[in-house]
């Protein structure tokens, strides 16, 4: 059967022509960066080569790229390394409640070790307010840490207009923008922004490679601590051959940024619109227009996500869910909630999200299909306009939460 | 998470949908704790036994699947036996559960007992 991989936010398949690039760097050119005779120099000299490509793509300086293990590790490194930096300056940092849970959880472990944060709600679009910033900074603040574009929902944060505010502010902005690279122009530059984390998987390289942008002369404190790798800021034998292949997928990210945009934007609207347009009682999440081009989210009154994804998947369809039941844990998705969603209809959430392989066929099967899938687990479900959900029922999720 | 082949035939064609008409025994529950909602309908004859049974179900694969299997397993039962369903024998039936979805076979032998309940409420 033919799969239709409709969970590009979740991660892409790599590139053929990453994968060729990066093959010589695990077998020929394998040596150590760090020695000193030919193998290491010549990684140390490609290693160098990629660095520049990622620092074209977002419009840095190749010294101010740093690769990570991770997009994680790139956002535990930007929030524990500056707060670490600055704790006698100040213990306040502010976030947003619709943050990747490597943001989230770095600053719930900074709260424990006595920094206080402010979590900056969303309206019912997805957007921080620039008021709510403004009124949360105080003398003490030391980050601001909010995500480019949301990985659930699509929407793009005012990341310029924050990065000006923060910036007046003298205080240090750090921004994730793992969903944003290869979906949207990123130039840090127009940005005002510090920090921003990137990760190479969800543009067509491989899993286990990330990048922390840090502007030249920004002082932070390390998180691994080892070897004088990085420019001796982040310790461990550099990841060759996954260096250049994330050199190279931000390098055919960038050059076909404008036709890759177009095209998942097109098919983008044409799913959000066959989906609102034949099934009754959806509503798409997010932002209409300041959204990621190939994120499509919507919730179906009624019936429970991880229902959807198991009926899309028998017809070789892969999504994603913000349902509490596709998750493992017992709440449904924080960005769904943040957003105003009552944890009843959180539970019925789809993210659909698109790539440069997705057809305009693929769209049509898709969304004739769903059609099909939300009609019959209606049809199943005992909740209806006439018979409507007990809200005592999910008010007690509340208590589950951590 | 993996279903078993058994969970995933009682998702995609699921036995017992829908309302009968004339039950004389209905049980709704919910579990707050994955946001699953659980209506089962029973006709039940003089003699205490299921003559029918079927389901209504919002949630997950594995609520669907637990509520057609355990509807399956009660058909023709006395009350006494249908009562006496544990959600371990719907697990067991089903051929397994992932740990994080146990409660939805839970919901399924509470559901049935709740109906039940309903039938002799409205009896005495």
């Amino acid at each position: 059967m033919k799969r239709i991989y409709l969970d590009h936010a979740a991660t892409t398949p790599v590139d053929p022509e990453v994968v060729e690039v990066m093959i010589p760097y695990l077998t020929e050119t394998f040596g150590n960066p760090s020695s000193i005779y030919a193998e290491g120099r010549a990684a140390k000299k490609s290693i160098e080569k990629a660095r520049q490509q990622i620092a074209t793509a977002i419009n840095a300086d190749s010294r101010e790229i740093y690769f990570t293990a991770s997009g994680s590790e790139a956002d535990n490194w930007a929030i524990k390394g500056i707060a670490m930096k600055n704790k006698a300056k100040g213990k306040h940092i502010i976030t947003s409640q619709i943050e990747h849970h490597a943001v989230l959880h770095s600053c719930e472990y900074l709260e424990k070790q006595g920094f206080e944060v402010t979590y900056l709600p969303v309206d019912e679009v997805g957007l921080v307010s620039l008021e709510d910033l403004k009124n949360a900074i105080r003398d003490d603040t030391i980050l601001v840490s909010i995500m480019f574009a949301n990985n659930e929902i699509g929407t793009i944060e005012p990341i310029k207009e924050i990065g000006k505010i923060v910036k007046e502010k003298g205080i240090v902005f750090h921004t994730d923008a793992v969903q944003a690279l290869g979906n949207i122009p990123v130039d840090v530059k127009d940005l005002n922004v510090d920090l921003l984390s990137l990760s190479a998987h969800k543009i067509y390289g491989p899993k286990g490679i990330g990048v922390l942008y840090i502007k030249k002369g920004l002082p932070i404190d390390n998180l691994i601590h080892g070897g004088a790798q990085e420019r001796k800021k982040r310790a461990g034998t550099e990841n060759t051959a996954e260096i250049m292949a994330f050199g190279k997928a931000a390098e055919l990210a960038s050059e076909h940024l404008e036709e890759n945009m177009t095209h998942m934007k097109t098919l983008r609207d044409q799913l959000i619109e066959g989906v609102l347009g034949k099934i009754p009682l959806a509503r798409l999440n997010g932002h209409p227009e300041k959204r990621l081009p190939g994120n499509a989210n919507f919730c179906f009154a009624y019936i429970e996500g991880e229902s959807i994804l198991l009926s899309l998947d028998v017809i070789g369809i892969a999504g994603s869910s913000g349902s509490a039941c596709t998750s493992g844990s017992l709440d449904p998705s924080h960005v769904l909630l943040a957003i105003g969603l009552p944890a009843g209809v959180a539970h019925g959430s789809l993210r659909l999200t698109i790539g440069k392989s997705t057809t305009a066929e693929d769209i049509d099967y898709v969304v004739n299909n769903l059609v099909e899938i939300i009609q019959r687990l209606r049809d199943m479900s005992p909740i209806d306009a006439d018979h409507p959900i007990d809200a005592a029922v999910f008010d007690k999720v509340d208590h589950h939460h951590h | 998470m993996e279903y078993t082949d058994v969970v995933m035939e009682n998702f995609t064609c699921p036995k017992n949908v829908g309302e009968i008409e004339d039950a004389n025994g209905v049980g709704q529950v919910g579990s707050p704790a994955c946001g699953d909602i659980m209506k089962i309908f029973l006709k039940i004859n003089d003699d205490d036994i299921i003559e029918n049974a079927s389901f209504k179900t919002f949630g997950c694969g594995a609520a669907v699947a637990s509520s057609s299997m355990a509807t399956e397993m009660i058909i023709g039962k006395s009350i006494e036996e249908a009562g006496k369903l544990k959600n371990s024998d719907v697990v067991d039936a089903l051929g397994g559960l992932p740990d994080v979805k146990i409660h939805c076979s839970v919901l399924a032998a509470e559901a049935i007992q709740a109906a039940i309940q309903d039938y002799k409420n409205k009896k005495a």
